[in-house]
């Protein structure tokens, strides 16, 4: 388990993290979102032990990172932002030297490096200097770094960062394998991807905590969530019909607003607090025979929620 | 194996695992023999003895001890890689040991490979090998002092350049601290015994009475005593500007 309590950070007069507090559970996976600048990296810095908090502790299995950092720290794995290496190093070498470093015996060192080099298909590049690896390979190893020692937590900043799909795929399918029996804090900008490894999300704007949810429950913030979209077929409605189609479909109860596109000849359909509204919107079209093109409901958007909490 | 050797190992790869190794050791086997010959005259001094050799050697780490210092940790500053070595369970203590050691066991096998000069001196004649063994322990001690220095301003920079100018100008002050170059800008505002302290810590002064072969523990003592306060100093800096 994780508690974080109070933790803060200052530079000069600049608050970067204020007085953050909570915990998390084993089997968790935490996201971390939040605009550039908002104390992620620095939170996350000073879990992993980088950056000493100006006030407040953390505890990591009841080792506080303050006064237990080197105990706190071998049960932890941290890929730091922008994933440093030793770029004069060969991958194996550097494999190797990590396992050292985290005093790894040396009869089982060649199954732990076989074991990370496998899970990231870092194979074929064991041999190459760091330094001429590609960005992907790159964030691999930095991550096969991070789990080599088989850590009970691990902190892994901005992981996906210069991936490509691919390989963006196959990180989220090895958290969610990984995930079962440890804590993994993630943060990230890019919201689909705690919609798809996170179980509980946070979002953190000047060094506090804004909100701290599911990502289910953070995607039916938004006013996209249950949205009907109708489309029609070009041209068959003119742009008079379209807006008085927009005034019926307003008028049905739990219909906060419909919004028109007459480019796309369409009308979005906003429900009040969520509300599905999909069923009256389909015996409405039916009764008026308006045959819509497409009519599908939005899930809502956690871009979305993301602007509207951290700018407001 | 230990984090402490693990780092050292690392560090010492790194050496070879680019050029530097290769160009320091030439270019300083170079200058020493250089050096000893022309500007030492070796030859012309018709003693079998090795001060035309080792009384250079505090100028040589002047220049090239720096070279090697200034990366130690400027480099991990700039590559960010500080942030993997400080986030590992290392203490700060053996992350500056052992990068400190390497360094100084480096600079110490390119010391180690001027022994063709020992060769030669006892082959023309016949030295006190024993005043050899000493000098060249003051020259490995010497080495390892700018070392030291030059490990802390690394560390309290992330500009390699600037911590190379920075070193070299550290250390030419408490090379010559006890010679009226330096002692003259402290002795007409400091009080004499002030500026008597200042002299004590010539590492020149040091240098020359263990390179002429005379084995003092003081002196010995106190080239380790820079060591270790320097070294401390890095750690100091470390833990207050790691992340910056």
């Amino acid at each position: 388990m994780i508690e974080v309590s109070k933790l803060s950070k200052s530079y000069g007069d600049f608050l970067a993290v204020d007085a953050l507090s909570f915990q998390v559970d084993q089997g968790e996976v935490l996201g971390f979102l939040g605009p550039n600048g908002a104390g992620k990296t620095t939170s996350m810095r000073m879990l992993a032990g980088f950056v000493t908090p100006t006030a407040g502790d953390a505890y990591i299995y009841g080792h506080s990172i303050c006064d237990d950092s080197l105990a706190a720290r071998r049960i932890m794995g941290y890929l730091p932002e922008g994933a440093p290496l030793y770029g004069d190093m060969t991958p194996l070498k550097f494999l190797r030297f990590i396992a050292d470093t985290r005093s790894i015996l040396n009869h089982e060192q060649a199954a732990a490096i076989d074991s990370v080099v496998d899970t990231l298909q870092l194979g074929s590049v064991l041999q190459q200097p760091i330094d001429t690896l590609s960005k992907g390979y790159r964030r691999r190893l930095g991550l096969a770094q991070a789990i080599i020692h088989d850590p009970k937590v691990l902190i892994l900043d901005e992981p996906t960062d210069g991936l490509d799909p691919n390989q963006k795929h196959e990180l989220r399918k090895l958290i969610s394998a990984i995930s079962a029996d440890r804590i993994i804090l993630v943060s990230s900008h890019i919201l689909e991807e705690v919609e798809a490894v996170c179980s509980r999300a946070m979002i953190i704007a000047q060094g506090r905590i804004l909100i701290d949810s599911t990502p289910q429950a953070l995607i039916k913030m938004s006013r996209w969530h249950n949205a009907v979209t109708l489309t029609f077929r070009q041209n068959s409605v003119s742009d008079q019909e379209l807006k008085a189609r927009a005034a019926i479909i307003a008028g049905i109860a739990n219909v906060e607003r419909a919004e028109l596109n007459i480019d796309k000849q369409g009308i979005t359909v906003f429900p009040k607090d969520g509300a599905a509204i999909i069923y009256d919107i389909n015996q409405l079209t039916a009764a008026l025979k308006w045959q819509p093109e497409q009519c599908h409901v939005e899930t809502g958007n956690l871009d979305d929620v993301f602007r509207t909490i951290t700018t407001q | 194996m230990s984090p402490f050797l693990a780092i050292a190992k690392r560090e010492l790869g790194s050496y070879f695992a680019t050029p530097i190794a290769y160009i320091f050791i030439v270019v300083y086997l170079f200058l020493s023999g250089l050096f000893t010959f022309y500007l030492g005259g070796f030859f012309e001094r018709e003693q079998a003895d090795l001060s035309a050799f080792f009384g250079f050697h505090p100028w040589l780490y002047l220049l090239l001890v720096p070279a090697v210092s200034m990366r130690l940790w400027a480099e991990e500053r700039k590559s960010g890689s500080i942030e993997l070595l400080m986030t590992l369970p290392v203490t700060l203590w053996q992350a500056v040991l052992g990068k400190f050691l390497a360094a100084w066991l480096f600079v110490g096998l390119a010391l180690s490979l001027t022994f063709p000069m020992w060769i030669t001196v006892n082959y023309l004649g016949s030295p006190d090998n024993g005043a050899i063994i000493t000098a060249y322990l003051a020259s490995f001690l010497m080495a390892g002092a700018f070392l030291a220095i030059g490990s802390f301003v690394s560390a309290a920079n992330r500009n390699q350049v600037v911590a190379f100018i920075i070193t070299i100008a550290l250390c030419f002050m408490l090379m010559l601290a006890g010679f009226p170059l330096v002692l003259d800008l402290f002795s007409i505002w400091l009080p004499a015994s002030v500026t008597n302290s200042i002299a004590n810590l010539s590492f020149l002064t040091h240098f020359q009475n263990l390179s002429k072969g005379v084995l003092e523990l003081a002196d010995i003592a106190f080239f380790l005593l820079v060591i270790g306060t320097w070294l401390y100093a890095t750690t100091v800096i470390l833990d207050l500007k790691k992340a910056e």
